[in-house]
């Protein structure tokens, strides 16, 4: 998949800005530009920015949906890039030569932070290799097994991909569980008092039977797993009565949504990091001025903020170039934050410059909760007229709350917190001591969707093959609710 | 559209008929829900089919930004698909939002219909007069553009004259065509001979039939539009609105119009009488009457009549006569009961249904269609 198909002028124009890109101390893999027309961008969307995919009904939804918003001028996708090394990323025919340089701008941004940022150091950068494999594979599954055979359990896959340790790709590999030598216990040896007679009340077979019994409690008595285990993929690929072919579909959609985690993780950041140097490169470098305007509205619908909404490249570029300004003015530490002066504040100047250094220090190190949890500031809270909003159940709409400093923050890193998702984990794997699942949904002021909620479990039933618990609470109410044989959801009340 | 995503929209294409299949009740009652979108397409609600995941319950708050002071509603509630211009997109896990809709064309649906009612096929009678003009690419020309020559034919054209002026030599076989050899790809007109239909409709609009009925007469129609659409290639339709007297209209003053006359069937029956001798010659086309009341009639006479009518005249002349009864609060239901002592449920030519609510149009729709008239 070499870049045939750029056009002279594109592709000079590409090394033009490559090197500016450079020349501001982006870092980059080598990135490939692919042009293809509308339709095809929209298929590539579909299937998340990978030319091939494993047959699924889910990419022809979405297909269906962009080529709609495409179709109808609701949505354009103007840019597409894929974290592989080198880089792929796609650029739609029918745009304008300046747009397509604000998307080349804007790309190299984004490979600069997948290159970078410490959150995607461990993803496969042959991750284009890794989903062609899969898609063989799963064809294959197809082929032997039945297309609908395998597709619903794709499905059922798919319903708990969610249902991941973010943290793991960075911790140590899990040190065997070793056993603590089992002490020695009393087997319940009955008393005798005279030796000789020892043999007749407590004869082997008892003694034998003793032991056994001693034994199997403290297997049961072991937890399993001996910690909340939030991977319930993993778990269940490593428990559930699982086919070779099963086993195999699980563990492949298991490490594609592991290939996705830090997008995730890093939309904000990621965004605002491209935009913020999309702009540099353009305004600074690249743009000619006959392109002004053109750029100008381009760039202003892409950062556009809508009532009512947070746009993540607006507050992403915002914070950065905010970042930027408070470390080239020396608006941040002790001396700063203790000043009680509002004039001395506004006019704070210590003339550091140290505002490029640290927006480069800041992409490689955090993610969104990092980020906004460390840089976001109650001026820029004023600044953006940021609110938090609640759903009132009187007037049945979203109504805004306030805009306190405080509760803005939180709010926003409660929206991040664990990719928005709820965060679940199974706690014990011989729940009730017959082999079901108890999961335990780590409350954090939200309730679940119990229809979701049911469906979901209904999933992990039919891979597992055992009832399914969850704990969690509702309206404030501790509740455990199962999903058993009979395909019936209840709940312990 | 690449290969993999024909294969995958495909699927998801069957995923959602088979769901609209399953609902297809759900669907048929609720047709006004149903959205045009030129001709031949319908828009059609998608159904669920979300792969479920661990989520939040909806209403939860969140953090916006704009004007406002506190209990001040957040803008853009209840309007969740505009999307935002220009976005980009990152390759990513995140689905397209989920649109509301779906298309099909009105033959897909009418095949959805027939495989979940079992329709029978019509067998067509009547001459076919309906002339269609095809074009196919099956003839030759000595003339035509370059990008539908005929190498084959070119050559072997050169090869007769060079055989026949004696300038073909077999030890070196070298043709050269010229411009008078030259032949091309050329299209020949296929006309096909169709079956035609026309269906009138004739509707009760006195005070009693309340909004409710008519509402299921349209959704009825549509369905029976659809099906018959997919059958005959034209169909054409008429409007017949009575009272105590009865007028020709079109579609939309159909549904809309509200009398508060008496009913006297009899003067919409002889009006159908008058447009099939008029328009349509039973020898060509497949005539379908469909009559929508609630089964209230003036007097035993006129209903006497009407049914003199049928017998003498319409029934010669038609595919099927259909009469739907939709029960309101005020009919009486009367000349249900009087055809059905007529011609019984099992006469050839006499369909009759009874609609109580909603929920019965799927089974008058299969009353009507299912005997393949």
């Amino acid at each position: 998949m070499r870049s045939t198909n750029l056009p002279p002028e594109l592709a000079k124009l590409r090394d033009q800005i490559r090197g500016y890109a450079e020349g501001f101390g982006l870092d980059c893999f080598e990135t490939i530009f692919e042009m293809v027309p509308p339709d095809a961008i929209n298929s590539l969307a579909a299937q998340e920015g990978f030319p091939v995919r494993y047959p699924h009904w889910r990419f022809g939804m979405n297909y269906d949906q962009y080529s709609k918003g495409y179709e109808w001028g609701m949505q354009k996708i103007y840019e597409m890039v894929i974290n592989t090394n080198p880089s792929y990323a796609y650029l739609m025919s029918s745009n304008s030569h300046v747009d397509q340089k604000t998307v080349m701008a804007h790309v190299y941004g984004h490979v600069d932070f997948f290159k970078n940022n410490i959150w995607f150091s461990k993803t496969n950068r042959k991750m284009l290799d890794a989903m062609a494999n899969h898609a063989v594979r799963i064809r294959h599954y197809m082929d032997e097994y039945g297309q609908d055979t395998v597709e619903s359990f794709i499905d059922l896959c798919l319903s708990i991909d969610n249902l991941i340790d973010p943290n793991l790709p960075f911790l140590e590999p899990k040190k065997s569980q070793t056993t603590a030598a089992p002490q020695q216990q009393d087997i319940g040896r009955l008393k005798s008092e005279r030796s000789y007679m020892d043999k007749y009340i407590n004869p082997p077979e008892f003694v034998e039977a003793q032991k056994k019994k001693i034994a199997e409690q403290a297997k049961q008595s072991q937890k399993f797993p001996a910690q909340p285990e939030r991977d319930v993929m993993l778990f269940l690929m490593e428990n559930a009565p699982l086919n070779d072919w099963q086993h195999d579909v699980l563990r492949m959609i298991r490490d594609e949504t592991y290939y996705f985690i830090p997008q995730m993780q890093t939309k904000i950041m990621n965004e605002g990091w491209a935009s913020y140097w999309h702009s540099e490169i353009m305004t600074k470098k690249a743009l000619n001025a006959d392109e002004i305007i053109d750029f100008a509205d381009h760039h202003a619908g892409v950062l556009a903020m809508q009532p009512g909404r947070v746009n993540p490249y607006k507050v992403g570029v915002e914070l950065f170039r905010d970042i930027e300004d408070r470390w080239n003015r020396g608006r941040f530490g002790k001396e700063y934050e203790e000043c009680s002066d509002l004039r001395q504040r506004e006019n704070w100047d210590r003339k550091l410059g140290k505002g490029r250094e640290k927006i480069f220090e800041v992409r490689k190190v955090c993610n969104d909760i990092t980020f906004i949890d460390e840089y976001l500031t109650p001026e820029f809270v004023d600044r953006f007229q940021l609110y938090t909003y609640e759903y009132n159940k009187r007037t049945g709409r979203h109504e805004i709350v306030d805009r306190e400093f405080s509760s803005v923050k939180e709010k926003l890193l409660n929206s991040l917190t664990n990719q928005g998702r709820p965060d679940i984990s199974v706690v014990d794997g011989n729940y009730l001591n017959r082999g079901e699942i108890l999961l335990s949904h780590k409350h954090l002021g939200m309730d679940l969707d119990l229809k979701y909620a049911r469906e979901t479990m209904r999933s992990i039933f039919l891979i597992s093959t055992r009832p399914v618990h969850i704990e969690t609470t509702v309206e404030g109410r501790k509740k455990v609710y199962s999903y058993s044989e009979k395909h019936e959801f209840t709940t312990n009340e | 559209m690449m290969d993999g995503t024909k294969r995958d929209h495909a699927r998801f294409r069957q995923i959602i008929r088979g769901r609209i299949k399953q609902d297809l009740k759900k669907y048929i009652q609720h047709s006004e829900m149903f959205g045009r979108k030129g001709k031949d397409t319908v828009t059609i609600p998608m159904p669920q089919i979300d792969i479920p995941r661990f989520r939040f319950g909806s209403n939860q708050g969140g953090v916006g930004q704009g004007d406002g002071d506190a209990g001040d509603p957040v803008p853009g509630q209840g309007d969740p698909q505009d999307g935002q211009p220009g976005e980009g997109k990152q390759a990513g896990k995140d689905g397209g939002e989920h649109g509301l809709e779906v298309e099909f064309t009105l033959e897909e649906l009418a095949e959805i219909l027939a495989e979940e009612l079992e329709l029978p096929k019509i067998e067509p009678r009547g001459q076919k007069t309906l002339k269609s003009k095809v074009d196919k690419y099956t003839s030759i020309a000595s003339q035509g553009s370059n990008s539908l020559r005929h190498f084959k034919r070119t050559f072997k054209e050169a090869l007769k004259r060079q055989i026949s002026t004696g300038t073909y030599n077999p030890d070196k076989p070298v043709i050269v065509p010229i411009k008078k050899d030259m032949r091309y790809r050329s299209w020949k007109s296929d006309v096909k001979h169709e079956n035609s239909a026309v269906i009138i409709y004739m509707m009760d609009v006195s005070g009693s039939m309340g909004d409710e009925q008519k509402e299921i007469v349209r959704t009825e129609a549509f369905w029976i539009n659809t099906w018959l659409r997919s059958q005959y290639k034209g169909v054409e339709t008429r409007y017949i609105i009575h009272d105590a007297t009865a007028k020709e209209v079109d579609e939309e003053t159909f549904f809309r119009t509200k009398e508060s006359g008496g009913t006297l069937i009899s003067s919409a029956y002889k009006l159908c009488e008058q447009i099939i001798n008029q328009d349509y010659a039973p020898s060509d086309w497949n005539i379908y009457p469909f009559h929508f009341s609630d089964g209230d009639n003036w007097s035993t006479e006129d209903t006497k009549a009407c049914i003199e009518l049928m017998k003498s005249s319409l029934l010669q002349k038609v595919n099927a006569f259909c009469y739907g009864q939709v029960d309101s609060r005020y009919g009486s239901g009367q000349f249900y009961k009087d055809l059905m002592e007529e011609f019984g449920s099992n006469d050839e030519s006499v369909i009759l249904s009874r609609i109580e609510n909603k929920d019965g149009i799927l089974a008058s729709i299969k009353d009507f269609l299912g005997k393949g008239k």
